[in-house]
């Protein structure tokens, strides 16, 4: 059983009615004034949508910025691979859409397990992110007067969702670095590509500054700050196989753990329905097709298990539309959490197409017949192109052959209100944080919190605690500094020195291959139990029997890769821990115990309506649980239904 | 169905920015043709690191062509010999039996090798630095339907937006010019009204940025075009070179 700590968190959540938080609040944040704000320094780590945005919009304020990626340049971060759009309650439909349908959308569609503050907070800012990223010059997908064009997402009645074909992440990323690119002229920010963070730095409990490795020279630097901004991603890749960048990693988040961050509802995986399915054991990565395709594709299996027929030789009648069948009202659209399982067991019952029997089809054939080749070419060119690249199969001709992947991951550090963690000055935005997703994300939404968090919330929420801090000097003279980068020096070495015989690749994906077997679509108590075990022994093995070639003096990608595995190690514990503890099933976390006569999810409001944060309590000591009780006054707590 | 090969492979290897480089040949088999080129690679670094030997270090990251980040010449053409593909999303199925597969880094006096395949593409980042943005800060955007963009010019503009910055155009041009990079950029903000109060300045100064930056010239022989696996046009060369006139007739002078 876990250790739970009686008192509840403060999330520091500001009285008043829903709708005027967030500007109620504002008036009460203290400002720090222009000539004082070059006297403070900010790290952003990563430079993502949430990093690139917080960095330019900090820098633009007066701020001295130092931002740090692991990638070659800014541009890369992973948001970059973003495909389908971005939301926003701008109503330029008129299908009667509003800031509170999106709210109201966000926190059912998560499952009721947001906290509705935030979720508010977000759908008021969306529209102005749309407006700021227009302004930069973000080529957004437009109708022939001139006008935004939008289009429908999972789990919503309306269309609210911007776009730029299928490459919308990449279009708002490179707005938002364009806006860093400026700031670096101006010498306001200063970019730290090809670095890795591997430790923070906590003076006096205030977090003051990080430990990185210059990738290629593999030199340690300590850079001390008044604040920091974590922009580090999702920890997706714990699974080994996800369609997350392969360089996106858990690790700064979880060196802020063990340094006091509290670790939010790390079991909250998104398995997002439509992906490439796995091909070989060789297979690195896994492929998202955008949920946007489920606007026009339709999603089936042939009704007769044995039918071994290509697929256009299936007439309708004889192929289960079973998205359409189980929930009428929202058809193919229904949320990924629900399609994902919905997919899984028509496979595990014997429906499954494809060389693996894994694979469900999503078919363009009636778009097509209706709209013409041309228009479904315009809408999704792109992911037919790389479908066929990947597949060598083309798609307007034959359906996609689709399985659920890791995608994203709704857990992450705890944050308050303000997006500040347990350690104060240590602020977490983006998919690092917990906050704005519940259990399961809608489609669309990553890119607006991500944008939201780094605009519009942390440029006055972090100018808040600058104003109200007293900081004491600090340089990366101080001890903490050095004792930080010596510990982290040695776990470096301590892997150079193994000397083992097992690649940090393949113990990865055992890793992997655990953590999807028993905390993947379904987990069950004893799945669990089994996997925290096998972690352990996976993790005193990797000490023991990783074997890294080369030297930490120089680039080596082995070495960051098995540093981030380590991490992973730790890490995978923690999510099962997290699943096993939460006795009910919620969006992405579907605990086979419990489920409705129907197999749908079935949460326990009465006692699991609470964000589990976990804090570490050192290297042999189980996690303690805290909770921050969830109440739902502006959206009633309902059993979700999308029939 | 997939079947698999053997393969012989001659990579260069260079362990820092100044040590002397070469070739070394080493032979992978039984590769899966459904296998992509990065993940064939990642079947040889394992094969090596199992024999005692360094893993060839080759940057990547999201493996779906649209980070960027991997690149490398082989046999001659950048990212392989497949159209509008990076090396992430080329696939074995494209090779043969017994083929002898040579490998390179980006090769650019501009992009410096880092270690085997790695290179510092941080010139590219320098060229946008001196303009390629919209100068609006966090807070000043206008609702953004009061700025109506015709349909067929925000088209045009994501074709050059669509640029994901791989190098791949200066890596095959045999004067290692970074023309049709900069020209995407400038490209994609002069077709836009929100590109209009900086057009002039951004040409010039992203352009001399680009020549101090040890690019070569172009001479319009489109092999970045060919190269390049988002597509753009040398339409947009051609774009940028007029307004590269333009500005300069306007008396307006570079201000790095």
């Amino acid at each position: 059983m876990a250790v739970v700590a009686a008192s509840p968190l403060a999330a520091k959540v500001p009285a008043g009615p829903i709708a005027e938080k967030w500007d109620l609040h504002k008036n009460s944040l203290k400002l720090v004034s222009p000539t004082n704000r070059r006297k403070f320094d900010v790290i952003v780590v990563g430079t993502g949508l949430a990093g690139a945005s917080a960095a330019a919009s900090l820098a633009e304020l007066g701020y001295n910025v130092k931002a740090f990626c692991i990638q070659d340049s800014a541009r890369r971060a992973h948001s970059i691979a973003a495909q389908g759009g971005i939301n926003a309650a701008k109503n330029y439909r008129n299908d009667n859409d509003s800031v509170w349908r999106l709210f109201y959308d966000t926190v059912k569609g998560g499952d009721f397990r947001s906290r509705e503050a935030n979720v508010y907070r977000l759908a008021q800012l969306s529209a102005n992110i749309i407006d700021q990223c227009v302004a930069q010059g973000v080529p957004f997908a437009r109708e022939y007067g001139g006008m935004l064009a939008n289009r429908t997402f999972g789990g919503v009645l309306v269309e609210r969702t911007f776009y730029a074909r299928g490459q919308t992440g990449q279009q708002l990323l490179l707005g938002a670095y364009s806006a860093l690119m400026r700031q670096v002229t101006t010498g306001k920010v200063e970019m730290y590509p090809r670095r890795e963070m591997l430790d923070l730095v906590v003076v006096d409990g205030v977090a003051r500054g990080i430990v990185c490795r210059n990738l290629i020279t593999g030199a340690f630097e300590t850079h001390a700050a008044h604040a920091i901004v974590l922009c580090t991603g999702g920890y997706g890749n714990a699974f080994y196989l996800s369609t997350n960048a392969k360089a996106c990693n858990v690790t700064a988040a979880w060196r802020c753990y063990r340094r006091g961050a509290f670790f939010a509802n790390p079991c909250y995986t998104q398995i997002h329905p439509t992906c490439i399915p796995v091909s070989g054991s060789y297979q690195s990565k896994l492929t998202l097709m955008s949920e946007s395709l489920r606007n026009d594709g339709r999603v089936w299996v042939p009704k007769d298990a044995n039918d071994n027929r290509p697929p256009n030789e299936i007439p309708d009648d004889q192929r289960d539309y079973y998205l359409e069948r189980r929930y009428p009202t929202y058809g193919n659209m229904v949320p990924r959490d629900v399609a994902s399982r919905a997919a899984k067991e028509r496979c595990d019952a014997g429906y499954g197409v494809g060389e693996s029997g894994m694979a469900v089809y999503l078919d363009f054939r009636d778009a097509i017949a209706r709209d013409g080749l041309e228009v479904i070419k315009a809408k999704y060119g792109n992911l037919f192109h790389m479908y066929e690249k990947i597949t060598a199969e083309n798609p307007y001709q034959v359906p996609m052959r689709i399985y659920p992947a890791v995608h994203y991951t709704m857990g992450g550090l705890w944050v308050d209100y303000n997006l500040e963690s347990t350690v104060p000055g240590l602020f977490v935005l983006g998919e690092a944080n917990f906050s704005d997703h519940g259990a399961n994300r809608l489609g669309a939404s990553a890119l607006m919190q991500g944008l939201a968090d780094g605009y519009f919330v942390v440029p006055y929420t972090l100018g808040d605690f600058l104003a109200r801090t007293v900081f004491p000097k600090v340089t990366i003279n101080h001890p903490s500094f050095k004792e930080t980068l010596v510990e982290a020096r040695n776990r470096v070495e301590r892997i150079v020195a193994a000397g083992g015989t097992r690649t940090a690749d393949d113990i990865h994906r055992q890793l992997g291959q655990i953590l999807w077997d028993k905390c993947g679509m379904a987990r069950n108590a004893s799945g669990l139990s089994e996997a925290i075990g096998e972690i352990q022994s996976l993790r005193e093995e990797f000490w023991e029997n990783v074997k890294v070639l080369g030297t930490g003096e120089a680039l080596n990608q082995n070495l960051e890769h098995a540093g981030r595995v380590a991490d992973f190690l730790e890490f995978g514990e923690l999510m099962c821990r997290d699943a096993l503890n939460r006795e009910e099933s919620c969006g992405g976390h579907f605990r086979e115990e419990h489920q409705t006569p129907e197999g749908e999810a079935l949460r326990d409001d009465e006692n699991y309506c609470y964000v589990a944060a976990w804090e570490h309590r050192g290297a042999d000591e189980e996690a303690a649980l805290h909770t921050e009780p969830l109440s739902f006054e502006y959206v009633p707590l309902t059993q979700r239904s999308y029939k | 169905m997939a079947h698999t090969l053997n393969l012989t492979l001659r990579i260069w290897r260079q362990s820092d920015r100044d040590a002397r480089g070469e070739f070394r040949t080493y032979d992978v088999r039984g590769i899966s043709t459904h296998m992509s080129f990065l993940e064939m690679l990642d079947v040889l670094n394992e094969q090596l690191i199992q024999q005692g030997e360094e893993p060839v270090a080759f940057d990547h990251d999201c493996r779906e062509g649209i980070c960027g980040q991997c690149g490398m010449m082989i046999n001659g053409q950048a990212h392989g010999p497949d159209r509008e593909t990076t090396t992430c999303q080329l696939h074995m199925r494209r090779f043969e039996n017994g083929q002898t597969i040579t490998i390179e880094p980006w090769r650019a006096r501009a992009f410096p090798v880092i270690r085997d395949l790695v290179v510092d593409r941080s010139a590219f980042d320098r060229i946008i630095q001196a303009g390629g943005y919209i100068s609006v800060r966090t807070g000043q955007a206008p609702e953004a339907n009061t700025l109506p963009v015709p349909y067929e010019d925000a088209e045009k503009a994501l074709d050059a937006a669509a640029c994901i910055g791989c190098g791949a155009c200066v890596a095959q041009c045999k004067n290692a010019s970074a023309m049709l990079f900069t020209a995407a950029k400038v490209s994609h903000l002069a077709l836009l009204p929100q590109g209009q109060p900086e057009r002039r300045r951004r040409v010039v100064n992203m352009v001399a940025r680009m020549d101090s930056e040890q690019f070569g010239n172009c001479t319009n022989t489109y092999e970045c075009e060919a190269a390049c696996p988002a597509g753009i046009s040398v339409g947009t060369i051609s774009r940028m070179n007029r307004e590269y006139l333009k500005a300069r007739l306007a008396g307006v002078e570079p201000n790095l």
